[in-house]
């Protein structure tokens, strides 16, 4: 990575024009060529810096449910528990946390009615508590990593 | 907010994934749904303003530029001024995403959730130090859980 693909990495996170020809637009205001800036973006996506490029849509403003819950795996059923756990398509991130809860997925579902149904099915699954936290409110969100 | 119609979902549904490196990228998008470019860019543009798009551009893995920790910080705030506080936390810069969530006690009290990253653990643990001294006497109680394993990540579906 050099400075050019960091330029892009913290110039970029949003703003991303919605126009005709984007890239142009884009690579204008930082100082760089069309073809570029496409070729720059292809290849950090290539190699992994880049998850992904594009819109980043909201599920719940498009109709959709989404939480985060938790549980308390015991240490011997975590693999099993977890293999159960990602199975649920609706299961988008799990992460293993250092904590009494040490086992944290975000639920995001087609409907706000589904979420129930889907954590009770993990609860009955795994025969474990399942703790639902979803957000009440959001605050500012400034998600922006820089390179 | 407009409600998404059948096109807003089949413009998700061919752009959810990301959008084409190429330099007309919406009317690649646009022959694929089955209307103009025009159309597309008038629709993406209209669900961005409505917040159905959070934003357009990169996405970086944050492990791939080196930001190993990642610590969800919960805090246990006082109701009367959990609103307030979750402003104050959000507006932080190294916070990436703040929120209010319901306890579960006696097992669960924190209620303010706040996410940061760090290249080292004692840079994560210095933000959650920064945030201690926003909330100071209005917090009964905090904790800093690291993820020690990613388990699954795919992107949101529809």
């Amino acid at each position: 990575m050099d400075d050019i693909d960091r330029l892009i990495i913290n110039e970029l996170q949003g703003g991303f024009p919605i126009a005709s020809h984007p890239f142009a637009v884009a690579a204008q205001r930082l100082g760089l060529a069309e073809g570029d800036l496409i070729a720059r973006i292809a290849a950090l996506r290539a190699d992994g810096t880049l998850t992904r490029f594009g819109p980043l849509y909201n599920a719940e403003a498009m109709g959709g449910g989404l939480t985060l819950a938790a549980m308390q795996v015991p240490a011997h059923r975590f693999d099993e528990v977890a293999a159960q756990v990602n199975a649920f398509p609706e299961v988008a991130h799990n992460y293993a946390r250092e904590h009494a809860l040490n086992m944290w997925f975000v639920v995001a579902t087609e409907t706000p009615e589904r979420i129930a149904s889907v954590l009770s099915d993990i609860k009955s699954l795994t025969g474990l508590e399942v703790y639902d936290m979803p957000k009440t409110e959001e605050f500012f969100l400034s998600l922006r990593f820089e390179a | 907010m407009t409600p998404l119609d059948d096109i807003d979902r089949r413009i998700v549904l061919a752009t959810q994934a990301g959008l084409p490196l190429a330099a007309e990228p919406y009317a690649e998008i646009a022959g694929q749904v089955g209307v103009t470019e025009a159309e597309v860019i008038d629709r993406m543009t209209r669900m961005l303003a409505d917040g159905v798009i959070r934003r357009v551009g990169v996405v970086p893995n944050h492990y791939a530029l080196g930001y190993h920790f990642n610590g969800m910080t919960v805090w246990d705030v006082a109701d009367d001024v959990a609103r307030e506080m979750g402003q104050a936390v959000g507006a932080l810069p190294f916070v990436s995403h703040c929120y209010l969530r319901p306890r579960h006690l006696p097992h669960w009290p924190y209620n303010l959730f706040a996410m940061v990253h760090g290249r080292d653990r004692a840079t994560a643990i210095a933000h959650a130090a920064a945030i201690a001294d926003v909330l100071a006497d209005r917090c009964q109680g905090h904790q800093v859980l690291f993820s020690s394993r990613i388990l699954k990540k795919t992107g949101l579906r529809l």
